[in-house]
């Protein structure tokens, strides 16, 4: 590496003549000599992401206890996990995430968006527009832990706002345990997390909505489509970069949900409201099963990696179609 | 050398995001703010009401948290206090010792802030401008520290801290973060230095500024408004990070604010008024950063989606 910065510009220009120049943008100087500044970030990927994860992936071929060293015991771990309930309920619960971190704000988010863009924005002005985006953003900027507390202490069991308010006008009977029962605990914690995402789409698609040329929609709607319409074949396809985008950091967010979990229901009652990640945790912590909770871990991580694969797949061949046409 | 490179600044990526565009939009939302028919103030009455929705949760944290648990269970969640008490609040201040969680926090997270910063220019230097062989690789690689479940990093890092002293260490959680923040700072500021003016560069190379004297003098401060939003994008999710702060700092004295606030929860003593000032004091640093860097925000959230 040294030894190549030195013979730096006229000879590098001459060897790269007769290719397809690979050059820095600095002229000059050659692309080789640039590692140097990878070296602290690699060296710190190595230390922190790569050597674990490879170490994680030796586990799950382990009995583990944290105390005795490990014992190979080959594909144990993974027998007991494709026949463990709980963990197949936990992945069932991560589809209940998906649905309310990214289907339910990514749909309603277009349609706020749009909304808040197109007529709100203006016919009322930007000033009222911004301040409700500021107010559907209000619930991103908390720490998770804090939003699950917020609206765990709305519905406490005893003497919480939601059961009062119930009581209060005459509908006591509902009043419920709604975060200790296990029939309301998955659509309670749905709900709370519905609230936490739906202001990240509203502001990334709002942005993604001033590409949009104003044109299109007066020669559209000269041509007499309808709201929906304009709303379904202009914006929808403009802005679908951004969908993908949200789409896809929304589905990582979801398999990866923690916090909540942990701190309003602990994946229970039972397990009705145990996610992958909370499981792995409780595995390594509790349970001190680490190989096994190593397992868990790297099935989600598996599963992540696939779906992010497929998403960044699907775009590029939806990128490819569209520039085909 | 470095006076022409600082006349040539103003001409070079920094700007196209924010000023020049936002005015022109507001004067053409204005020009159009004619005609409102039943339904445009009907949208807005239900825009509106999704807008109270969403706060409200925030409203009733507010009240709540200066009523006594007698006033409370008297009047219920819905009234204001019928006068300002404090005990819940100074209660729970006192019991987590709040200012120390506080500077933990700051602390934890400005440093990620600024080497996680450091980082991504470093790596974005050398591959958007060096354009360093297989780039497309590396930043997928990169990108994966962003990716992952943290639970799969767990186990072997909670052994690894253990042996060289640092579990329990606030330094364990600052090095995890730098590269779990920096893979992302790295992938956007890669895109951009990809897209840097050649003519700047060749211009300083010219005048035979050397590849760190380029990266300082200017790359550095060209990109400077996208490594502001980096800082404070950086800063707000360490702020915010859970699992592994729960995981490695557990000693009380070292914790940060959403965990000693997460870890009191399931305590007896909390009364309904204690809990609802324990989430005051929780939201209330991150509402003040919301507050302070909005405009910054908005922006960069902007910048993030469309690369």
């Amino acid at each position: 590496m040294t030894t190549a910065s030195v013979a730096d510009a006229p000879g590098d220009a001459l060897k790269t003549g007769n290719k397809p120049v690979r050059q820095s943008l600095i002229p000059g100087s050659n692309p080789k000599t640039f590692w140097i500044y990878l070296i602290p970030g690699l060296a710190l990927l190595t230390l922190i992401i790569v050597v674990p994860l490879v170490w994680n992936i030796y586990l799950t071929f382990t009995d583990y206890r944290g105390i005795k060293p490990p014992e190979w015991v080959g594909l144990e771990n993974w027998v007991k996990l494709a026949g463990d309930t709980t963990f197949w309920t936990s992945f069932g619960n991560s589809i209940a995430m998906i649905v309310a971190m990214v289907v339910v704000p990514t749909l309603l988010g277009l349609v706020l968006a749009a909304m808040l863009f197109d007529l709100i924005g203006k016919k009322f002005g930007g000033k009222i527009a911004s301040f409700l985006r500021a107010t559907y953003y209000l619930p991103q900027i908390l720490p998770g832990v804090v939003a699950a507390i917020v609206i765990g202490w709305i519905l406490r069991p005893q003497n919480g706002a939601l059961n009062q308010v119930l009581e209060n006008i005459g509908l006591g009977n509902l009043a419920h345990n709604w975060l200790g029962s296990p029939d309301t605990a998955l659509p309670s914690i749905m709900v709370i997390m519905i609230w936490v995402q739906l202001g990240y789409p509203i502001v990334i698609f709002m942005a993604a909505l001033q590409r949009v040329d104003p044109e299109l929609y007066e020669a559209a709607e000269l041509d007499g489509a309808n709201w929906i319409q304009r709303f379904m074949a202009i914006t929808v396809s403009i802005i679908r970069p951004e969908i993908f985008v949200v789409t896809l950091t929304c589905t990582i967010a979801a398999l990866k949900v923690f916090g909540p979990i942990y701190t309003l229901t602990g994946g229970g009652p039972g397990t009705s409201t145990i996610v992958p990640a909370y499981y792995a945790y409780s595995e390594f912590f509790q349970s001190q099963q680490v190989g096994y909770g190593a397992t868990i871990a790297t099935a989600l991580t598996i599963v992540i990696a696939a779906v992010s694969v497929v998403f960044l797949l699907a775009q590029t061949r939806l990128e490819r179609k569209e520039e085909e046409r | 050398m470095s006076t022409t490179i600082t006349v040539r600044e103003p001409a070079g990526p920094a700007t196209p995001t924010g000023g020049p565009a936002a005015p022109a939009r507001k004067k053409k939302n204005r020009s159009s703010t004619t005609r409102k028919t039943f339904g445009d103030w009907m949208i807005l009455l239900v825009a509106i009401l999704i807008g109270l929705l969403i706060a409200v949760p925030f409203f009733l944290i507010l009240i709540n948290s200066f009523k006594s648990p007698a006033d409370y269970n008297a009047a219920g969640p819905l009234t204001l206090p019928t006068d300002l008490y404090f005990d819940g609040m100074v209660n729970f201040w006192e019991r987590v010792n709040f200012p120390e969680k506080l500077w933990n926090s700051f602390f934890i997270s400005s440093v990620v802030a600024i080497l996680a910063v450091a980082i991504s220019l470093l790596n974005a230097f050398a591959l958007g401008i060096g354009r360093v062989r297989g780039r497309t690789w590396i930043v997928l690689l990169i990108l994966l520290a962003n990716m992952l479940p943290q639970e799969v990093l767990l186990y072997p890092l909670y052994f690894m801290f253990k042996t060289v002293g640092l579990y329990d260490n606030q330094w364990a959680v600052i090095i995890i973060f730098v590269v779990i923040q920096s893979a992302f700072g790295t992938y956007l500021l890669a895109s951009v230095l990809g897209t840097f003016p050649k003519e700047i560069l060749e211009a300083a190379s010219l005048d035979g500024a050397s590849r760190w004297t380029i990266l300082y003098r200017v790359v550095y401060p060209i990109t400077k408004p996208t490594l502001s939003v980096l800082i404070i994008f950086f800063f707000i999710w360490t702020w915010n990070e859970f699992l592994i702060p729960l995981t490695f700092l557990v000693s009380n004295a070292s914790q940060t604010v959403p965990v000693s606030i997460a870890v009191l929860q399931g305590d007896r003593l909390m009364d309904v008024t204690t809990t609802s000032a324990s989430a005051l004091l929780g939201l209330l640093p991150t509402l003040i950063f919301f507050l302070i860097f909005q405009r910054t925000l908005t922006r960069g959230i902007t910048a993030g989606a469309v690369k």
